[in-house]
């Protein structure tokens, strides 16, 4: 079963990235996600492991996943390892004015679960679905804050830069 | 009888054990049986029991069996029972650890099944989780499959050689004293007295953790556990049964013994796994048995308490 979401971000595509792949930010921003944690040594980049958890229903559901795809501030892709089925993918491209379209897509299912197995893909695929667009929404929330933030900062930067050498000027 | 001899099958000599790990410290049937013909039928029907319960052997667990049935119990747990489990991070991450539980819903125990599908999902079927069950459940017709979840007879022999796998093991020590409690009394953790499970936990030197549940004793009407019946039949003596249980039950309206099982009410169904409680670390170096069943007791009890006062209505929870 394969669910997907998507949303435009009024930041480029390098601010969310950021988010992404941080995995110290994950629990702030997917929604009915319980855990995501790295395993190893390694915390991000192609090859990096997180013990993932999602509620579904009456379980916590996930696993041992991996990074197998990585290009940076475009796409990232992760598989299953242990646990459920599961390949994940986020999907970041670059639109006018300085926004981004970002697609979540994950792929779920048990290999020889048979009839059962589908029917609980499809009973699942609505709890799903709204955990990604609940991620995506508090994803852009929290991406876009993060920009105004900086701005802001920049902005306050450049005053006092400007106050400070007209003073100077006006002292000289 | 000791309470860890084995018979050549590995089990304890009980013919049919009661899931709590209980002391085999009565008379043997085969002991009082000597002789007479109706002593050797007796030895007779309780060897066909024991020969029917499967031997102890952890091999028969089989994760691609359980990861392959997940979804189905999730189904069932998540549609059906409106399961909900909470604590399971309260679990240490890794090494044997003995989980204690309450245990409800007559011979089918939907707060197992709920209990198992969350386990295996959170931990990965890949971690070794056994579940200790009565040798009747176990020699049951079609219920072979339970072999597979990692559901072994329940004996001190067996649960020590799961605790010395390294596996997670799930006992009851109320077994089936406390299952066929009376539905009034489904508020209350009743495990008869039996310490079994402490001696377990210092003598491997495991944690346990209490795992707390409510909504299983809604799944049918529970009116008696039959105590005086099965004594007045001879059945705790035939098959160490000290319960003939009387409940209202769907498909069979009265249904007395519960051996056909039944189909349980969908009640919610709520677990709650407590911290570990390390014995050594809380009640020094020799612990007092007593002191730790009370405490443990005490504390599974507040919690049930507390998973009750949420609930508003029978059933719906």
């Amino acid at each position: 079963m394969r669910v997907s979401a998507q949303i435009e971000i009024a930041a480029p595509p390098e601010d969310v990235w950021e988010f992404v792949v941080d995995p110290a930010r994950q629990l702030h921003f997917m929604a009915g996600m319980t855990r995501w944690e790295v395993e190893g040594e390694q915390a991000t980049g192609m090859g990096a492991r997180y013990r993932t958890l999602m509620r579904v229903g009456s379980a916590e559901v996930g696993g041992l996943v991996e990074v197998v795809e990585w290009e940076e501030g475009c796409d990232l892709a992760w598989s299953s390892v242990t646990g459920v089925d599961q390949r994940g993918r986020w999907r970041l491209r670059a639109r006018p004015d300085e926004c981004t379209h970002v697609e979540l897509r994950l792929a779920y299912g048990v290999a020889g679960a048979g009839l059962l197995g589908w029917i609980a893909e499809q009973v699942a695929a609505p709890t799903v679905r709204g955990h990604l667009r609940r991620s995506l929404q508090q994803l852009k929330r929290q991406v876009e804050h993060e920009r105004l933030r900086r701005q802001a900062a920049q902005r306050r930067t450049a005053r006092g830069a400007a106050s400070g050498a007209s003073a100077s000027s006006s002292g000289s | 009888m000791s309470a860890t001899a084995t018979s050549r099958n590995g089990h304890s000599g009980n013919p049919v054990g009661d899931g709590s790990l209980r002391p085999d410290d009565e008379a043997s049937p085969e002991a009082e049986s000597q002789g007479s013909l109706p002593g050797r039928l007796l030895k007779a029907f309780t060897g066909q029991i024991t020969s029917r319960v499967p031997p102890a052997d952890l091999d028969e667990r089989d994760p691609d069996y359980i990861r392959e049935s997940l979804p189905g119990l999730w189904l069932l747990s998540s549609l059906y029972f409106r399961g909900e489990v909470r604590g399971l991070g309260n679990i240490p991450e890794e090494g044997p650890v003995l989980l204690v539980g309450n245990h409800s819903g007559g011979n089918l125990t939907p707060d197992t099944t709920v209990f198992t599908l969350a386990f295996s999902a959170y931990f990965g079927v890949e971690r070794r989780f056994y579940q200790l069950a009565h040798n009747l459940v176990l020699s049951m017709p079609g219920l072979g499959f339970l072999r597979k979840f990692g559901t072994v007879a329940a004996s001190p022999a067996n649960a020590e050689k799961a605790l010395r796998s390294g596996a997670a093991v799930l006992v009851y020590p109320g077994g089936d004293h406390e299952v066929h409690r009376p539905s009034w009394h489904s508020q209350r953790v009743d495990f008869a007295g039996r310490r079994g499970f402490i001696r377990l936990a210092l003598e491997h030197d495991v944690p346990i953790v209490p795992v707390v549940s409510i909504g299983g004793q809604e799944t049918a009407l529970f009116l008696s556990r039959g105590e005086s019946l099965s004594k007045l039949l001879g059945l705790d003596r035939l098959l160490r049964l000290k319960v003939l249980p009387i409940s209202i039950a769907l498909p069979w309206g009265i249904n007395v013994g519960d051996f056909l099982g039944h189909i349980p009410l969908p009640a919610k169904i709520t677990v709650e796994a407590l911290p570990p409680i390390r014995l050594r670390d809380e009640f020094g170096p020799e612990p007092d048995v007593d002191e730790a069943y009370e405490h443990i007791l005490r504390i599974m009890q507040e919690t049930l308490d507390a998973l009750a006062a949420e609930r508003r209505l029978p059933l719906i929870g």
